[in-house]
Formats: structure tokens, sequence, C-alpha cells
């Protein structure tokens, strides 16, 4: 019964994968003069300047990221987890920015942060015209301009999973913390968070993981420019493979973040996954 | 919990946040061209659908429209049939290394997309996919489906094994016990799933990107990620589409987001 699904993903996941790592081992177009280069492609990956910086603006923007959005996340789950009226409202509100197409999302804070019309630059500097910011044109504001695209998109979704997370808190510790005198942030400190913990790590390698994949926001919002200040890995490969057409070194790069992501799923599997699969009958 | 006062400058805080700066973009697509190009901006609209009909006849929204509607339809169609009988099977039956399966899955769901572009683009060029809704839907069916399968899994696993004992007892077969017993008391797991897979593909970008080069195929991201006007961006259409785009989203999530919520956190931690 499981068949028809294996199959999809093995021929649409599994394969494609595996071909890629088979790919990057020629040279890079396909035709008669093809030739093995074993390891060659991973060679010059080493020796890449524009890799290198790719892989640290990744790298960077992942950090920040999912650290911000973690924050943020625990605060709006803090905040839908409590019982007032007209909560169903808040959270759905809060959904909105998870549901929005990221390519809609890139277009807006594009549009936010423009230098002329931008409604963050009339917000911080009113008539003062001559004080207007071209966020996306410098290289730290536009790699700032993508990070909180990310964390305004995706706190929320961080937000569910450490919601999940303070839904299986029972009450009665509360209670008990409560009893003996402990203040609201006491409590927050010395109860919830330690008992949040498993869901923070588990929002935050799913955040981690999905961060290294960032594509559709540098896409639309500055092409991983200026310069090459927003180039993440994965536009980086983008441009490689399809606009240059240089088949084994661009899955090169491809390969190389999986086996950084491998890396990382292990680590999931192995600490929090475990626990999930667990539940599962034997 | 929380005090009463930073609970509402929470709840406040986080409404705002979510909120404000898609409406600018939603006021944006009611203004005038002038008011767009004002600086500094206009804040409230003069109320004009100049772009919203410019949008939708001179960029021919609709045909993105329908484009979008065509594979965020099938992909969900496609997947919720593959995934229903996989997920009830690695609930119910005695299957070897399920949790590798299910283990499995959720690394494929992890993939990054560049990494099965290449050859996935390969396989489409050879089937002649490339260009086609079809094209872009089987490898939608194949990133959506573990997600699915997960939601799926764990809803079956809640249901009592009980009800099918006695269908089986009534000499129902395996496949008969799914489709008459456990499907209709799934069906909040399906709707979840099938809301989730839904926007998934109405929302994707990159392969879309990728397979659909003919602008008569394209769907909704990439028509508005490539959005162009003659001479400068034309802000105001690009509002009005993303809106339009937006929309049924918003609906899904008002209707839906309960739903919605747990579905999601079914996949990372199981209440």
């Amino acid at each position: 019964m499981a068949f028809p699904a294996l199959t999809f993903v093995a021929v649409f996941s599994l394969y494609p994968a595996m071909d890629s790592f088979l790919l990057s081992l020629y040279s890079d177009f396909p035709g008669p003069e093809r030739s093995f280069v074993g390891f060659g492609h991973y060679a010059e990956l080493l020796h890449d300047p524009v890799a290198h910086q790719a892989f640290i603006v990744t790298l960077g923007f992942v950090l920040l990221s999912t650290t911000l959005e973690l924050l943020m996340g625990t605060g709006i789950a803090l905040v839908v987890h409590e019982r007032f009226r007209g909560r169903g409202w808040v959270r759905a509100a809060v959904l909105i920015p998870w549901a929005i197409p990221t390519v809609v999302a890139s277009q807006m804070w594009r549009f936010l942060l423009n230098d002329q019309y931008g409604a963050i630059n009339a917000i911080l500097f009113g008539d003062r015209v001559n004080a207007y910011v071209p966020w996306l044109a410098d290289p730290w504001t536009a790699f700032g301009a993508v990070v909180l695209a990310d964390v305004w998109k995706t706190s929320s979704f961080t937000g569910l999973l450490v919601l999940a997370g303070l839904q299986v808190i029972p009450e009665e510790t509360y209670d008990a913390a409560r009893v003996d005198g402990a203040t609201a942030w006491q409590r927050f400190r010395h109860v919830t968070l330690p008992l949040l913990k498993p869901a923070l790590l588990t929002a935050l390698l799913f955040r981690t993981i999905d961060a290294f994949r960032v594509f559709d926001l540098v896409f639309v919002m500055t092409q991983g420019g200026p310069g090459d200040a927003t180039q993440v890995i994965q536009f980086y490969g983008y441009k490689t493979l399809f606009t240059e057409g240089r088949v084994g070194y661009g899955t090169t790069i491809s390969v190389t973040v999986f086996v950084a992501m491998a890396i990382l799923s292990l680590f999931y599997v192995r600490t929090v996954g475990s626990k999930v699969l667990q539940r599962e009958p034997a | 919990m929380i005090h009463r006062p930073v609970l509402l400058g929470g709840i406040l805080l986080a409404v705002l946040g979510s909120l404000c700066p898609f409406l600018w973009f939603v006021l944006t697509s009611f203004k005038s061209q002038i008011q767009v190009e004002a600086i500094p901006p206009t804040w409230w609209p003069d109320g004009s659908l100049v772009f919203y009909a410019s949008a939708l006849f001179e960029h021919r929204l609709l045909h993105y429209v329908r484009n979008s509607v065509t594979v965020a339809g099938g992909t969900t169609v496609i997947a919720l049939v593959v995934a229903t009988p996989a997920a009830y099977a690695l609930a119910r039956l005695r299957l070897p290394g399920k949790t590798w399966i299910l283990g499995g899955l959720l690394c494929v769901a992890m993939f990054p997309p560049i990494v099965i572009a290449g050859p996935v683009w390969q396989i489409l060029e050879r089937l002649g996919g490339l260009n086609t809704h079809w094209g872009l839907v089987l490898p939608y069916v194949s990133l959506t489906l573990p997600l699915a399968v997960w939601i799926l899994t764990t809803f079956f696993h809640e249901l009592p094994v009980e009800l099918e004992e006695a269908a089986r007892i009534d000499g129902c077969t395996t496949w008969q016990a799914l489709y008459k017993i456990m499907l209709p008391l799934a069906a909040p797991g399906l709707f979840t799933a099938a809301i989730l897979t839904f926007i998934y593909a109405w929302n994707e970008f990159f392969f879309a990107l990728l397979i659909l080069t003919n602008p008569e195929r394209q769907t909704l991201p990439v028509g508005i990620a490539l959005f162009q006007g003659e001479f400068i961006m034309p802000w105001g259409e690009i509002a009005a589409a993303s809106v339009i785009a937006t929309l049924p989203l918003i609906i899904l999530v008002l209707l839906f987001q309960r739903g919605i919520i747990d579905g999601l956190s079914s996949g990372a931690v199981k209440k």
C-alpha cells in the first residue's frame, strides 16, 4: 500500500540526489568530450572565493535568522498559549505571514524598503526625503533586509512548534510553582523553559534546515547583490547550474550543501527524532 | 499566567507586526499611479481599482491564477491519493522497517531543492514534462508526500483499531476497511493534509521557475517574481497581483486555523 508513495519519493527525490552526486564527478558540459574528473570539482570548490563567500553568507543568515525566529516564535507562542477572548483570531492573524507566498512577502519587503516610495523610510524620516536610505543597495542593510523578511515570514511557524511544546506541559506544574511563591518570570525561567527544551530544539533544527535552503527571498529581493553580499549557497548553485549550465560544478555545490544538511538531519534524528519515532508502533 | 497588561501588549505587537506590512501592500493596490510614486508616500489610497484592472487585463493575471489552481489542485489530489494508503499501512500493518521509512521520509523532506533540481529537470526533459503542468505536479507530489504521510499516519494511529477488527470479522479486506471505515473517520486529518499540500504547491517558486519557462504556463509566484514594467517597477500592479494571490490563503487560514496548527506540529512535536 505504501508502494506508490515510495516510488514517487524514490524517482523524484532519492534518485535525483544520487544522480547529482554522480554528475558532480564528471566535467561540466554534457556531450562527447564529457570526462570523469573524480573529485576535481570538489577541489575547485575549496579554492573558489565566491563559494566561500556564499557559504559564509548562508551561515550568517542561518545563525541570525534562526536565533531571531526562535526568540520571536517563543514570544508568539507564549502569547497565543494564554486563554483570552478572540484567541482564535489572534492565532489566525499570526499565521498569515506563514501562509503568504514567499515571493509575495519578498516583493512586499522590497517595496517597503524602497529608497523612494518605501514605507520604512517614510516612517523613519517622514518628510526629510534627503535622509531616505537605499536599504537594498548597501551590503549590510541588504543582508539585514533578507533576514528581516525571513524572520517576519517564518517566526509564526517557529511559534507553532513551540506552542505544541507548551501544550504538553501540565497545568499542575505551574500550580506547584505558584504555591511555592514563584514569580511569573521565575515560573518561565525554571518551569517552562526547561520543559520546553525538546520543542525549542525541534524548532531550531527545523528552521536551521529550512534557512539553509533560502532562495526565493534572495532571488526576488536582491538577486544575490549588491556584489555578492546576499548570495546564499542555494542561489549560487542555481546560477552555476542553470544560468551558466555548468552541470558538474553546479551539482558539486549542491552535493556539498546536501552533505552539510545530511549531517544536520542525522543530528536531528539522533537527538529529537528518535523520541518522536519511538511513539510509533514497533 | 502572563500579567494582563503584558499579555495585551504582546497580542497587539504580534497582530500588528504580522498584519501591518501586508496591509501596506493592500493599501498600495488600491492607490493610483500618482499616489504610489508620491515622495514621501501617501498612506491612504483613493480606492482606485486601476491596478487591479491593469494586472488582470494587461498582465493577464487570471492566466497565472488558472495555472496555479491547476498545479496546486492536481498536486493536492494526487498527493492525498498516494499518501493515504501509505500512511494507513505505516500506522496499522506490520511492515518491516517501518520506523526507518518514516524517518527516511523526514530526511527526504529536508533535501535542499537544489540537490534534486538538476536531475529532476533532466528526467522531465526526457519525459517531455518541461513547461507542462504535470511536469511540475510530479516533483511537487514527491516533495509534499512526506508531510502528508506524517500527518495522516499520526491521525490513523489515533483511531481505535477495534473498528477495523470488527470490519474484518464482517469480511472486509484491508482496502475495504480503509475506504469504508477509516477514511470517513480520518476526514479531518485528510482535510488538514490537503490544505497544507495545497498551500505548499500554491506558494512554491524554485521548481516552478526552473520547469516553467513559458509565460503561458507559469504559476502565480513565478509571475509575481518576474513582473516587469516597460520603464519602471509596476509596484501597484505587483501589489494587486499579490493581494489576489494571497487572498485564497488568508481565507484558508481564517477558516481552518486550528487544523493547520495541529497539522504543522504533528510532524514535529506530537501532542
